[in-house]
């Protein structure tokens, strides 16, 4: 399996001090400038390979979405990189960025927000084609968007209409036959169904797998809902403030999960038994991402930890098929149930 | 949902269907409930037409010597015992009917005031656009320009502006321009209002997810900024449209009542208003009355519109 997409080592973080002046402090007797950041992500490596679906969980705030959005390019990042098919993208001109994104898209998170008021459906879904293949004649054009329509379910004689007077799921498919209208390869999509009702859900999900078997297409799939992932994924990453923790296939992380952090998430699942003798309640909250905590970015509320792990940032190591990076895990101290 | 109820009944003629739209919008639906909006808008109408076909409703030119007769000067409105069936509202201090001064003067205040707030908004939309989309430097930079240009008042700087321009180049070449002048005036020192309102619908617009999706189809800023920021950003733009031609035309009004204006022999309501003042003690009272109502009933309609429009396009201030 070859690799598509590959991130290394990427950090982004969003400054919080004010202008020159708020940053001014006096700290014994001398002038300082102080500088304040949100480390949204710290040190991400992750690969996506072609034609698989990689899904990000992690609770909010835990820099999923600024992993995306970094992809795509929407935000530069502050160290590290990303690669499309070995080629660096991060540092390209918006020129050089063009032809690749034909070959990435991204679909969005609310529904309601993602496709202009202003725009009928056939001007928003027509406008990345005459911008990306203007040699396409006017009939082919509106086949071309008929075709995409009909294959997200929205009957292309709607095309008239503005967003306004579709419902969420509506919109989403339309949001969704944006991405696909340009023919890419790979899609981001940041958690693009959890704004939607519980019974359109299913049906959004299942088109994204649908177009994913017969367009090969490759997803990076960003959600906070474990249920989604065991459905659609096949490769999991666990992610908490800002760094992997856990890189695994769905079954394998599903059945054993390794990292500490995984472990208390999966065993957060409500399932229908009475007994669950493997809940694990975690103790304090996740710490500010101002102030990283040193070494391991858990160990504030791991049960494992140990010196060690408040000390030395642990590194994400490969054992059989799973990435992880835990010293308790390296170190065989956690009892494997 | 609407959008199932009708997917295979033949579509409508467009414009049809585009009329059919307008009479059922909130818009016409409040326009209709609302009875000084609909007064106000008639009045508005009315002098948008009489100032329009003022040369076939107007008696006599006005811009034209030779059709006025100094003998029939200062004659008061038919209505009183001294007027003359000739002219409908008496007559200046040169012999000009009124009437026909006031229907061009008016043509000239709207003029003005139209193609000053163009400009006013031209400049505005695209300095707003470029702060709030760019931010950073490039917004404190225009901000800090646009709060320098409030900090002057805008008869301050038309005045101070127009009386060099008068004393450089002299008044027989102010007179040809000063409709140019004076749209380019009071539209350089008024940009600032649209600029601001329209860097602060920006600011929230372009964090929405379209504008994201706009960038990563590959779209220049540019065009996102002009295709999709702007359009979402029209409202408060088409609001404070109405309550600035209404400034404009104070403010033309204004500098041509100090002399710095419009020309007697091309006047607009506010020169009209000037050159009655000498004589309003003598007794001839209409030659600056009947323009100076005609000019506040104009900017009245336009803030009452102004106002009604507020309310509609601001959802927050629905009433019942």
């Amino acid at each position: 399996m070859s690799t598509l997409v590959e991130i290394r080592n990427l950090h982004k973080r969003f400054p919080i001090h004010g202008d020159l002046l708020d940053r001014i402090r006096l700290k014994g007797g001398r002038l300082e400038l102080r500088e304040e950041n949100v480390h949204a992500i710290n040190g991400v490596d992750l690969t996506v390979n072609k034609g698989e679906a990689l899904c990000i969980v992690g609770e909010s705030g835990c820099g999923k979405s600024t992993v995306a959005r970094t992809v795509m390019g929407l935000i530069e990042p502050s160290e590290g990189s990303v690669h499309y098919q070995g080629q660096r993208i991060d540092n390209l001109s918006p020129r050089e960025m063009m032809s690749y994104r034909r070959r990435m898209q991204m679909i969005f998170q609310n529904p309601y927000a993602s496709l202009n008021p202003r725009m009928s459906i056939t001007e928003t879904l027509e406008e990345p084609i005459r911008f990306h293949q203007s040699d396409l004649g006017k009939a082919e054009m509106k086949d071309k968007v008929a075709e995409v329509m009909q294959a997200v379910g929205v009957d292309p004689s709607w095309g008239k209409r503005f967003p306004h007077e579709f419902s969420g799921g509506q919109r989403q498919r339309i949001s969704i036959a944006r991405a696909l209208i340009v023919d890419p390869e790979f899609i981001v999509a940041d958690e693009p169904i959890s704004a939607l009702d519980v019974s359109i859900q299913a049906q959004v999900l299942n088109l994204m797998m649908d177009a994913q078997e017969q367009r090969g297409l490759t997803y990076l799939f960003i959600t906070h809902d474990l249920s989604v992932v065991e459905h659609f994924g096949a490769r999991v990453a666990v992610m908490y403030l800002g760094r992997i923790c856990e890189v695994a296939p769905t079954r394998t992380l599903f059945a054993q999960p390794r990292h500490p952090y995984s472990q208390a998430l999966l065993s957060a699942i409500p399932r229908l038994e009475d007994e669950r003798p493997r809940f694990i309640r975690l103790q304090g909250e996740v710490p500010t991402p101002v102030n990283l905590p040193s070494g391991c970015v858990f160990h504030g509320r791991c049960p494992h930890a140990n010196d060690r792990c408040r000390n030395e940032i642990p590194a994400l190591r490969q054992v059989d098929d799973v990435q992880i990076s835990c010293h308790a895990v390296e170190e065989n101290r956690i009892a494997s149930g | 949902m609407t959008t199932q109820s009708s997917p295979h009944e033949p579509l409508l003629n467009t414009a049809d269907s585009r009329w059919q739209q307008f009479l059922d919008s909130h818009f016409w639906h409040s326009f209709k409930r609302d009875k000084v909006a609909i007064v106000s808008f008639s009045i508005f109408f009315l002098f948008i037409l009489a100032s329009l076909s003022a040369p076939l409703l107007a008696p006599m030119d006005p811009y034209d010597m030779t059709q006025f007769d100094l003998m029939d000067s200062e004659l008061p409105p038919v209505w009183q015992e001294e007027g003359d069936s000739r002219f409908l509202f008496g007559t200046d201090a040169q012999g000009r009917d009124m009437w026909s001064t006031i229907l061009y003067g008016t043509r000239l205040s709207l003029i003005i005031g139209v193609c000053a707030v163009m400009l006013q908004a031209f400049l505005g939309i695209v300095i707003g656009l470029s702060a709030g989309y760019f931010g950073g430097r490039v917004d404190s930079f225009l901000m800090r320009l646009a709060d320098i240009q409030l900090s002057f008042s805008t008869l301050m700087v038309a005045i101070i502006f127009l009386a060099i321009f008068q004393a450089a180049f002299g008044a027989e070449l102010y007179q040809d321009l000063a409709m140019v002048m004076l749209v380019l005036v009071i539209g350089i020192a008024e940009w600032p209002q649209y600029a601001r309102t329209v860097r602060a619908s920006v600011l929230a617009e372009r964090k929405k997810e379209y504008v994201d999706a706009a960038r990563v189809i590959g779209l220049g800023p540019i065009r996102i900024m002009f295709r999709h920021i702007l359009p979402n950003t029209l409202s408060p733009v088409l609001v404070i449209s109405t309550v600035q031609i209404a400034n404009a035309i104070i403010s033309e009004a204004s500098l041509s009542f100090l002399g710095l204006g419009m020309p007697p022999s091309q006047p607009s309501l506010g020169s009209l208003i000037a050159s009655g003042f000498e004589f309003i003690f003598s007794g001839a009272w209409w030659i600056t009355i009947i323009p100076g109502i005609a000019l506040i009933l104009l900017v009245l309609v336009i803030n009452l519109l102004g106002d009604w429009l507020r309310d509609v396009l601001n959802p927050k201030l629905y009433k019942g």
